[in-house]
């Protein structure tokens, strides 16, 4: 059985599945049950400043964009950070450590940009023998309106100062968890970097409005007919987080900067993208407020079959290996060609992708052969750009095939070249350089 | 040869619990949440072989979808444009040999897109809804257009022609409206008068006179109709039942399945209505099927649904043979009616000869089997049988109306529809459409 034991920034847990700073992970009675469950850690729910604690509306704090089956795509929230006291979350936090030593436990704080807060704060959170903190610097909704959250997030010079705070008054790892809601995400993982964060752990939620109630014509959800923008999270953020963890870990100045991947993982194949592309945990929170905590016993088991399928020992033996493979498009070979085929034993006859083609592509499947409904390629007209692969609902029912080198291109006449020729180099693109 | 018992024919043969069981909804409508999942199955085809296969011609992609969207009512309005009276297709068409028949999810998943009942669950919603009435009629046209008959082929022509601005006077013979629909399908297929709420739906859209104990029975009728209106439309169905023509056919306890299954919905206390212990239906069609499961709901003991050919030659369709098997009623097949016999003038049992079929011809093999029935039931057809309509001069083909594609019959002025017209299905839906089309073919001739 494969190892899916990690060291992240210095923190090891047995598995790679972190439950996320949220509300899952707000006290002693959920985090045990977790850690019972088999979570390799948690991020404690993000606290606040000694002094009163904040408070939550009492309706609706969360949405959905849900199938027509109810399946949840897209989840919302508007919670704030804990509302509970700060010194019972410490006791709680040093207890649970104390009961469950071998996992990761990492506090998650956020309190003002002021360097005399941080500074009281860090060594109430080092007693606790936590094993490192994460700086919410990402939540978008009401604490930001106060100078926290995404409010910092958005600002590098901040994300750098209070991280290089951080560094100052505690020996814990710092993980900076970083807001999507920002134009390049490099920038703030740049300033994390710059002010010594060890890791950082991406992506926060997005700012987001679920919809209209039809009826009333008020945002939904409202409590008492108002509402406010949420923190958008779950399985349609995925693709956005997978993204930006490719960005950081491709750039030059965070290279190699230790990343838990945040957003949408619901099973083992969404922690595989993660970490394929670099992550060394991820972190969890839909998927456990919409199943509960058992499932992270799916996660971890998929996980593990996967990799001794593949012959993996260990996390390590995989991460990142994707991340090669993402270039940027002025790189992608323009001499490669694709045609789409149709397997005709699997085809179900429903012509969607005759219909997709035919009316917002290129024409080139057709919908009746020989007087009789049939559904096939042209090839002559095909660019292969897999809108048929993927409003079929047949699974592999349609594929691509690339053309060999030597292969006559239909549609183009042209000899498929054994050689790469991109953009860079294209004989349209004025400004190319020498092949 | 043993001595038949008594004839045993009684009312309340059940509880009053198990009357109501019995003849509940066949196929209860489904709930918001199944509707939902069942639309998300529809791919929405191009060029869908469902709504190919409909006779009406339903866009049933875009009506599910629209279920799917939470838009019921331009569900309903998708469905009720190309068929008016799809509520109550959405409950007797025989979906599994069309629509549901073609359906893709059949080859993907062994299993089709329930459209019927998705249909009826779109239809239902908006006659519950505070404004059911989806359809306004044209500007009055002035015209006046006759239509006998007030079954599925009459209603359809009527309403669609009402739309169009024309006034129509609808003739019927029965103290209701709906002919088959009223009066010729089993109770649990439209519980809870569903025939006559669609009815007044169809009604409620204006410019339609129900003209009600109004029969055809003499030419100068038909005359005074085509004199007195712009259009003539014939939508009478049949009125006679096929013979035996075996001995014992007089006997007591024997009687048209026709008839069996009219009483039937028109008696409102179940428990009131007398029924054979053992009873026999002659007959493959739906009408057998809908007899011989509606004997055997109100008590009967042993049912048995008697045809002269092989499975695959009866009308009734495989679901419907099924459906009869599984209410405990026992299909023979190969066995025509010889003699019904009976002792102090009623029905005992009846002698059936063994049939084979020999160069492609039916024919007896000597072989005779007996089945003793206090009660028999005969579904074997039906046929026009008015001698007025050939007697005004209406050409006829197989004993029916015969007319062109769109219901034009012979005689000018005069359009036919519905089982009474030559060369159909006998399908409700076919009716339906028939009534549309020859609605459409009058329009344009008084549009010219």
């Amino acid at each position: 059985m494969a190892n899916l034991h990690t060291t992240f920034a210095g923190i090891t847990s047995p598995n790679p599945f972190w439950l996320a700073s949220a509300p899952p992970t707000d006290k002693a009675y959920n985090v045990n049950r977790a850690f019972e469950a088999g979570w390799g850690g948690v991020v404690w729910k993000t606290l606040g400043e000694a002094g009163p604690p904040i408070v939550n509306v009492s309706g609706p704090r969360y949405g959905a964009l849900l199938t027509p089956d109810r399946r949840m795509l897209g989840f919302n929230n508007i919670e704030l950070i804990t509302d509970r006291d700060l010194q019972l979350n410490l006791d709680e936090i040093a207890q649970v450590k104390r009961d469950w030593p071998d996992r990761a436990m990492v506090v998650s704080l956020m309190v003002p940009c002021e360097e005399q807060s941080w500074k009281a704060i860090l060594p109430r959170v080092a007693d606790t023998g936590a094993d490192g903190i994460e700086l919410n610097f990402g939540c978008p909704h009401g604490m930001s309106e106060r100078g926290m959250g995404a409010a910092v997030g958005q600002v590098p010079e901040y994300i750098e100062m209070v991280t290089a705070w951080c560094k100052q008054y505690s020996k814990l790892p710092v993980i900076v968890k970083l807001t999507p809601n920002i134009t390049d995400i490099r920038h703030p993982a740049r300033a994390a970097k710059k002010g010594g964060a060890d890791a950082v752990s991406l992506i926060n939620t997005i700012s987001s409005i679920m919809g209209v109630d039809p009826k009333t014509l008020t945002m939904s959800p409202s409590t008492g007919g108002h509402g406010s923008h949420g923190g958008y999270c779950g399985p349609a953020v995925k693709p956005i987080a997978l993204n930006m963890v490719a960005q950081i870990g491709q750039d030059p100045l965070t290279a190699g900067l230790p990343i838990s991947g945040i957003g949408g993982v619901g099973n083992w194949r969404d922690a595989l993208d993660y970490i394929a592309l670099g992550a060394g945990t991820v972190q969890v929170c839909t998927a456990a407020m919409v199943y509960g905590f058992k499932i992270v016993q799916e996660m971890n088991d998929g996980l593990s079959n996967y990799m001794d399928e593949m012959g993996f020992a260990s996390i390590d033996d995989f991460r990142g290996r994707a991340l090669p493979t993402v270039t940027e498009w002025r790189h992608l070979n323009l001499n490669h060609i694709s045609k789409a085929v149709i397997n005709q034993d699997s085809c179900i006859q429903c012509g969607r992708c005759h219909i997709a083609c035919e009316d917002t592509s290129h024409q080139a499947i057709t919908a009746i052969k020989d007087g009789k409904r049939f559904f096939e390629v042209k090839e002559d007209e095909c660019v292969g750009c897999n809108l048929c692969v993927v409003v079929c609902p047949v699974p592999e029912c349609i594929t691509l095939r690339d053309l060999r080198p030597g292969e006559v291109d239909q549609r183009t006449g042209r000899t498929v070249s054994a050689n790469h020729g991109d953009w860079t180099a294209h004989p349209n693109n004025p400004g190319r350089v020498a092949a | 040869m043993p001595i038949p018992s008594a004839p045993d024919i009684r009312a309340g043969r059940l509880s009053a619990a198990d009357y109501a069981r019995n003849f509940a909804d066949a196929s209860p409508p489904l709930t918001q949440a199944q509707a939902l999942l069942e639309a998300e199955r529809c791919l929405y085809c191009y060029d869908a072989p469902c709504a190919i296969a409909c006779p009406t011609s339903i866009d049933v992609p875009s009506f599910i979808k629209r279920i799917a969207d939470g838009n019921l009512r331009g569900s309903a309005r998708t469905i009720l444009e190309a068929n008016p009276l799809g509520g109550m297709c959405a409950r007797v068409c025989p979906t599994e040999n069309l629509c549901e028949a073609v359906c893709v999810r059949n080859t993907q998943e062994g299993k089709p897109v329930q459209i019927g009942r998705l249909q009826r669950h779109a239809v239902d919603a908006l006659m519950a809804s505070p404004r059911p009435q989806l359809f306004s009629r044209a500007a009055p046209t002035g015209k006046t257009v006759a239509v006998v008959g007030a079954g599925p082929a009459g209603l359809a022509c009527a309403h669609t022609l009402a739309r169009l601005g024309h006034a129509v006077v609808l003739y019927d013979a029965q103290p209701k409206a709906g002919g088959l629909n009223e009066y010729g399908l089993a109770s649990y297929k439209t519980p809870d008068n569903f025939a006559q709420q669609e009815i007044q739906w169809l009604l409620d859209i204006g410019g339609i006179t129900l003209h009600q104990g109004w029969r055809l029975e003499t030419t100068a009728q038909l005359d005074a109709l085509r004199q007195d209106h712009d259009a003539l439309f014939l939508g009478m169905g049949l009125q006679q039942t096929h013979r035996l023509g075996v001995p014992g056919e007089h006997l007591g306890g024997v009687q048209d399945a026709v008839d069996f299954i009219a009483n039937l919905r028109q008696t409102p206390n179940l428990a009131t209505l007398p029924v054979g212990r053992r009873v026999v239906v002659i007959g493959g069609g739906m009408t057998a099927v809908d007899a011989a499961v509606q004997s055997k709901l109100l008590g009967a003991q042993e049912v048995h649904m008697v045809y002269r050919r092989g499975p695959e030659g009866m009308s009734a369709s495989g679901a419907e043979q099924e459906w009869a098997q599984t209410h405990g009623v026992t299909i023979h097949h190969w066995l025509a009616p010889e003699e019904i016999v009976g002792a102090d003038g009623h029905t005992r049992e009846v002698r059936f000869a063994r049939q084979a079929l020999v160069d492609g011809k039916l024919q007896a093999t000597g072989e005779t089997t007996t089945l003793p029935a206090d009660m028999v039931l005969k579904a074997i057809g039906q046929r026009l049988g008015n001698p007025v309509l050939a007697q005004a001069g209406l050409l006829l083909q197989d004993g029916r109306i015969a007319t062109d594609g769109r219901g034009q019959t012979s005689l000018d002025g005069v359009w036919a529809g519905g089982d009474c017209r030559a060369g159909g299905l006998d399908l409700t839906v076919e009716a339906v459409e028939h009534g549309k089309q020859s609605a459409h073919a009058i329009h344009q001739h008084l549009s010219a």
